[in-house]
């Protein structure tokens, strides 16, 4: 099969980013019109004279891209060529949680026909592994290192999926590379509403992560199975073309009934090693593990198997 | 029917963007641009224009919403003002080098600190190096005109570079003026329909907007440059084209005001030209040679015109209402480049003021002149409330 987004682009070995990339480029097809916030993304595929996009695609800035897909819908729907293409935003964690969350606010409460797809890598991995709103707790980066003082970031990850939630916005999703046929699921059915649409996808990291580049997918894996990253939608569009109904609850999408230790998850990442180096971490291993039972709790999700 | 109606700056502005029929508008209110937007606001809520109106949430986006609809290959507006502009710099720095033909229209305001929302400079001045066409009109008349000739010179395949066309806050934007609106058959006929080259479609899958790196970048920068400068000559033959158009010749890059065997000239932009017109008028009079030099095109920088109209004069005073703290006047340091090396060394003076809409009486410019006859000055403020400032 030809990839609408081509090999020779220069993601890292094992990148978890340009894997779900593929799969929402694949899974949408040749008839779109992608925008890229600055970031892993844009760096790794359109260095000139190359390009990965077999489709159409532009870059302009960090924290526009929601805008500028919302500058995109705008023009298809006047010009009579909304059937031409769906529009598709991809950002990184930061230019979604953080410098782009006012644009993306704004193109969610105009309701504008963009689909926006954050690649949820949990730092600034492009700059060189910053903290970022969406880090999640305890995790050492450059700017939130484990030191005397500080034992990795010191508070929680943005749930960005809530506040999109908020706008009452018709689809809102999480999904993992780890799940493809649900990830895969979810951005088919994103296209089929009307208006604005969030998927935010955790995307794992080696560089960043410190995790060995073969288990990219396995950790995406276990991100869902502990409970740490829950895969869920939230159809809010009473009805749409597929006759899809939703009420604006959460539904989970990818169950699970016997969790697995978050220690699993994080032992298997360097950007948590010193909760296991220092004496100090194992009460932040406890305080991460009631993270996820309170998501467990919220999303359904079984006890942790012993 | 072309008409003359007595209407508020911003509307005339809005009535030309409506005649270009922009397809996508995109703008974020700020004071004292917001007539414009509420203007073409009622004109789309009216249907009297095909266009979408995206109401942004910031300047950022607004810049970036008329980014991505103009990439998609339709014509595009925005418009704004002092903090509005500087918000969106950073999106005008990426469609200039994107060479997205954006109209965009500034209602020149001062910018903070001190918070100040009246009439000066600053703001489209700080924005002189983004690789942007300025335009600066001297009354509405000439904000409606250059709206329409805007369209026309970014799109112009040999240019392909966002405009800013600019209007004094207050002074242009919200005063009522005599204003001739062309019809929409003039301005169709004047201005054809955009149709790029390429833009974003599945059709022809383009990638826009490339990571270029130390092999690349540079030679970008440079096509820029040197593109820019060529685009002097499509915007002369756009004006004279527009003068054949509409029977109004709004001159050159520069309005050479009784220059020709003038001693002393001031060289100004904007609404303040008409007060200084009105000096050099009562001055003529008296039997002093003075004229005036309007800059009407600042980017590109009109060298070679201010040259050929002021090589032979003795004096010029350049009077801006702008200022890059820690250097001085912004005009004036290009205005002495353009004489370096050159032949003819007319004195050069230069003076401040009218900052944060300081009133600018006839008077001053009077002393200007005498000012600047005697000998040369350098970084003058001017009307200066001398009790304010403390040793």
């Amino acid at each position: 099969m030809k990839h609408l987004f081509a090999s020779g682009h220069t993601a890292c070995v094992g990148c978890g980013e340009v894997l779900p990339v593929i799969m929402v480029v694949d899974t949408i097809g040749p008839n779109a019109i992608y925008v890229s916030a600055t970031g892993c993304i844009e760096v790794f595929s359109s260095r000139y004279p190359e390009s990965a996009w077999e489709v159409p695609w532009i870059h302009s800035l960090f924290e526009n891209a929601a805008a500028v897909a919302s500058g995109i819908a705008s023009a298809l729907k006047i010009s009579g060529r909304k059937n031409e293409a769906k529009v598709v935003a991809l950002a990184g964690d930061g230019g979604t949680a953080d410098i782009g969350l006012q644009a993306l606010s704004g193109m969610l409460e105009r309701g504008d026909d963009v689909l926006f797809v954050c690649f949820d890598n949990e730092a600034y991995m492009n700059t060189g592994i910053q903290r970022s709103g969406s880090t999640p707790f305890a995790a050492a980066t450059t700017t939130s290192p484990a030191g005397k003082l500080w034992l990795g970031k010191m508070q929680r990850k943005k749930n960005v999926p809530a506040i999109v939630a908020a706008h009452n916005v018709p689809y809102v999703a999480t999904a993992s590379p780890g799940y493809y046929a649900d990830l895969k699921n979810k951005v088919k059915k994103a296209l089929t509403f009307e208006g604005p649409k969030y998927i935010q996808i955790l995307s794992p990291c080696p560089l960043g992560w410190r995790s060995d580049p073969a288990m990219s997918v396995e950790i995406a894996k276990l991100a869902v199975q502990c409970g740490l990253y829950p895969l869920y939608e939230i159809v809010t569009r009473s009805e749409n073309q597929s006759g899809f109904r939703g009420n604006g609850e959460l539904r989970v999408t990818i169950k699970v009934e016997k969790r697995k230790p978050v220690e699993e998850y994080l032992k298997l990442q360097g950007r948590f090693r010193h909760l296991f180096d220092k004496p100090e971490g194992k009460a932040v291993i406890q305080e991460i593990q009631t993270i996820a039972d309170e998501n467990a709790e919220k999303y359904g999700y079984g006890e942790v198997a012993k | 029917m072309k008409k003359t109606v007595i209407v508020e700056g911003s509307k005339a502005v809005s009535e030309a963007v409506k005649l270009c029929r922009p397809k996508v508008i995109a703008a974020y209110p700020i004071t004292p641009q917001t007539h414009i937007v509420e203007n073409l606001s009622q004109i789309v809520a009216d249907g009297e224009l095909d266009a979408e109106f995206v109401h942004v949430e910031s300047e950022h986006s607004a810049a970036s919403v008329v980014l991505g609809a103009s990439a998609t290959g339709v014509r595009t507006y925005t418009s704004s003002s002092s903090q509005g502009l500087l918000l969106l710099l950073e999106v005008l720095y990426n469609l200039a080098g994107m060479r997205l033909p954006v109209v965009i229209g500034c209602v020149n305001r001062a910018v903070s600190s001190p918070l100040n929302i009246w009439n000066d400079h600053q703001d489209a001045i700080t924005a002189r190096d983004a690789g942007i066409i300025q335009l600066w009109a001297e009354d509405a008349q000439e904000a409606l005109d250059m709206h329409i000739q805007a369209y026309k010179i970014a799109e112009n395949k040999e240019v392909l570079f966002p405009v800013i066309v600019n209007l004094d806050g207050y002074i242009i934007s919200h005063t009522f003026e005599a204003v001739e609106i062309p019809t929409q058959e003039e301005v169709d006929s004047f201005l054809p329909p955009y149709q790029p080259e390429v833009y974003l479609t599945p059709k022809n899958p383009l990638s826009f907007g490339a990571f270029a790196d130390w092999n690349y970048y540079q030679e970008v920068r440079q096509i820029m440059q040197e593109t820019i400068e060529k685009s002097k000559e499509v915007i002369l033959e756009i004006t004279k084209d527009f003068a054949q158009h509409f029977g109004r010749d709004n001159g050159s890059l520069v309005e050479k005001y009784k220059t020709d065997d003038a001693e002393t000239v001031v060289i100004a932009m904007g609404s303040i030209c008409g007060i200084i017109k009105e000096l050099v008028d009562e001055l003529r009079n008296q039997g002093k040679k003075v004229g005036l030099l309007r800059i009407r095109v600042y980017r590109p920088f009109p060298k070679e015109e201010i040259y050929q109209a002021l090589k032979n004069v003795k004096n010029i005073a350049v009077f801006e209402r702008c200022l890059s703290v820690g250097s001085g006047g912004i005009v004036a340091n290009e205005v002495k480049s353009v004489f370096y090396g050159k032949e003819k060394q007319p004195r050069i003076s230069n003076f401040i003021g009218g900052l944060g809409g300081r009133d600018l009486p006839k008077d001053l410019f009077r002393g200007i002149v005498e000012r600047a006859e005697k000998e040369v000055i350098e970084n003058e403020f001017v009307a200066v409330r001398t009790e304010l400032i403390k040793d």
